[in-house]
């Protein structure tokens, strides 16, 4: 009796497996879903959860099915997820990594096991680089992209000299090299504070006033750039010294800075008012389904993400394994990016559009993002030479 | 020269800010005996609950003194629902069931406030900079902590050393099993002291809230410190943890302020921009361990056995 039961069992197990293998795209989605940043993963998810809903929960006439795990912002952690989800779960693409770090621990098993790794946030500069593979792709930039359109706008704004803060870890590096790299002024300091756990920044904004640097440069995602702003403008450096900032003031963000934000400008590749039809689409339907909530440019990256997987699965008819055409289908970019149209440089970068954000109270009197201009039009990274793909 | 001054006033709002935390952590650590690893979410219930009164009040004072009341009940019920049953069991029980607590709390407010954070605004008087020597400002808010903090000071070594209250916390500390047999009822003494010791995290909790973010989880890393420096000032001495979270404060700030340029004269720019950091961090950890080694039972140990 016993015996015919686990047959049974066997048996069922035999059938399931096939099936599970063929039947549906499965989908790994590696991002922060616990402790301070969890809003940040949260957005990933709605977003990537809605492209999936306005592709009718197929592609290719197949069900997705996604498997969802939390990194808790730790590059080890990450690490294990992701090889969870291609040694046992056997995914067929991999998407998400909001950190630099995360991703860069995580990347080799996603190539080594020959998975489509989809970054949508994470851009480190070794990605765009040595370290860029087939099947790496990234619906977001290269970190010093952002920055570097920043460095390009205090150009424009004859900006004479500045000082620049970030944290220390992988992307925090890439940032600040990134305003570096276009701002022709005088870098008069540049300091790094320990990451996620140094949420003080008394010392170093003391050092920025004292550098009598004409203008502050600063990178801290999620609640840090809540901190930092509430303390820049508590020591009154705001009346003094201007502030120019990549990915420290989101719709997450903005609710907590307030007015603390008011008038402080952003480079971004996206942001909710773009003017194409499936952006508004997807920023409508967001607010719908997800209210109060508002969309980021962290959610759309991971719509973005899901588009691009579907372009790849349709152009195979949903088998697979094809990698080879899959990749090829998605080096075409050939899906609506909420961004408007973008392509891929040889090391699957995005070569894209930034603009100018700036922060502005819209008709019911809550703050909100706006674009004021286009910085830099079809923007390639820094490190494409270097990576060896053609 | 100003500069120095300035980090100097940062390093010691930040030590008086450890020292609020230190002193519950210390009080109920070296009195009861417990190792109270849910003490970060008092400081993080502190923060949440002054968000949520000043809202609700409108006014900042009001809701602060709210947010301490409900902090100071909240330790007492939770000393009497949970912690008592943990007295005369081994450490690593306490530990267990008081990381428990974090768990519990980090998923309360998950539950209630929700997962975004909340922002706790000052008052427009408290965000302007004030000239306190000619050139250099200082946020007035900061001043605010740092006067408040050395008040609390005060009042606690009045409480401690000159009142009845603080004879028997200090008997306490030096023998536990010795004031019970003299017949003091040790555990109203034992509700009272956790309760105080609440109220102090509430209370570094709702004054830091302003200048970070009130969030899930905020207590946890501050905690560390807080342990580092009961250690360096000796279990269960309030004038320890008072001289230990300042040492600690100034050696953090004034480490990642000056240490990045004394690191450059030596290195490159970008490698001491980035050793900086993490030496500086680093710096408290190797004063602890200096002190372990000289002074095993801290600078002011407040028990001889």
């Amino acid at each position: 009796m016993r015996r015919a039961f686990w047959l049974a069992g066997a048996a069922a197990l035999a059938l399931a497996q096939p099936a599970a293998a063929g039947d549906t795209i499965k989908i790994g989605f590696v991002s922060t879903f616990s402790g301070p940043t969890a809003v940040i993963g949260k957005d990933m998810r709605n977003s990537f959860e809605l492209a999936l809903d306005h592709l009718g929960r197929k592609m290719a006439g197949k069900p997705v099915e996604v498997i969802y795990e939390d990194d808790q912002q730790k590059p080890d952690i990450g690490k294990q997820k992701t090889e969870k989800l291609v040694q046992s779960d056997h995914v067929d693409f991999i998407v998400g990594y909001i950190w630099s770090n995360v991703l860069l621990a995580s990347l080799k098993t996603a190539v080594d096991s020959q998975t489509f790794l989809i970054s949508a946030n994470a851009g480190p500069s070794q990605l765009a680089g040595e370290l860029c593979s087939p099947y790496v792709f990234s619906t977001s930039w290269q970190n010093d992209q952002t920055p570097a359109a920043m460095g390009l706008y205090m150009n424009q704004k004859g900006v004479k000299s500045v000082f620049l803060i970030g944290p220390n870890y992988a992307a925090g590096k890439d940032m600040l090299a990134g305003v570096k790299s276009t701002f022709k002024g005088q870098v008069l300091g540049e300091e790094y504070t320990v990451w996620p756990s140094q949420l003080d920044f008394s010392a170093e904004l003391t050092k920025a006033r004292n550098s009598k640097a004409e203008s502050i440069f600063v990178f801290y995602p999620g609640a840090a750039g809540v901190q930092f702003l509430n303390q820049y403008v508590q020591a009154g450096i705001k009346q003094q010294i201007p502030l120019y900032t990549a990915f420290t003031i989101d719709e997450l963000s903005l609710p907590l800075q307030k007015d603390n934000a008011l008038g402080v400008p952003g480079a971004q590749e996206w942001v909710h008012d773009l003017p194409n039809e499936q952006n508004k689409k997807f920023v409508e339907d967001y607010r719908k389904k997800y209210a109060p909530a508002r969309p980021t440019y962290y959610g759309a990256q991971a719509y973005d993400a899901a588009q691009l997987i579907n372009s790849a699965v349709v152009a195979v008819k949903g088998d697979t394994s094809k990698k080879d055409a899959m990749k090829a289908e998605m080096e075409k970019a050939d899906f609506k990016s909420l961004r408007g149209s973008f392509r891929y440089g040889n090391n699957h970068i995005p070569i894209q559009n930034f603009y100018l954000q700036d922060v502005v109270k819209d008709a019911d009197g809550q703050l909100s993002l706006k674009t004021v201009a286009t910085i830099v039009k079809d923007n390639q990274d820094n490190f494409h030479d270097k990576c060896p793909m053609k | 020269m100003l500069l120095v001054v300035e980090q100097f006033l940062n390093g010691l709002q930040f030590g008086l800010l450890l020292f609020l935390l230190a002193a519950g952590l210390t009080l109920v650590f070296g009195i009861m005996d417990l190792v109270n690893l849910a003490h970060g979410s008092l400081y993080m219930m502190g923060a949440y609950f002054a968000a949520t009164f000043v809202a609700w009040s409108g006014n900042f004072i009001i809701g602060i003194l709210l947010a301490l009341g409900a902090t100071l009940l909240l330790g007492i019920v939770l000393e009497v629902v949970a912690l008592r049953h943990l007295y005369g069991r081994d450490h690593l029980d306490h530990v267990l069931a008081t990381f428990g607590l974090i768990l519990f709390f980090n998923d309360l407010v998950r539950l209630v406030w929700g997962p975004a954070g909340l922002a706790l605004p000052l008052p427009g008087w408290l965000t302007v900079p004030v000239q306190i020597i000619p050139g250099v400002f200082y946020p007035a808010y900061r001043l605010a902590i740092i006067s408040v903090a050395l008040a609390v000071a005060l009042m606690l070594y009045i409480v401690v050393m000159r009142t009845r209250l603080g004879m028997l916390i200090r008997a306490g500390a030096s023998n536990r099993e010795m004031i019970g047999a003299l017949g003091i009822n040790i555990k109203l003494l034992y509700t009272l002291v956790f309760g105080l010791g609440a109220a102090l995290a509430g209370l570094a909790g709702l004054m830091e809230a302003p200048i970070l973010t009130v969030q899930i989880g905020m207590g946890e890393n501050i905690l560390i410190l807080a342990f580092v420096i009961i250690v360096i000032g000796g279990i269960g001495s309030i004038r320890g943890a008072f001289v230990a979270a300042i040492l600690v404060g100034m050696i953090d700030t004034l480490g990642r302020a000056f240490l990045p340029d004394l690191l450059r004269g030596v290195l490159s720019s970008a490698a001491a921009s980035t050793a900086a950091p993490a030496l500086s961090s680093m710096l408290i950890y190797l004063l602890m361990a200096i002190v372990l080694v000289a002074r095993p039972e801290g600078l002011f140990p407040a028990s001889r056995r």
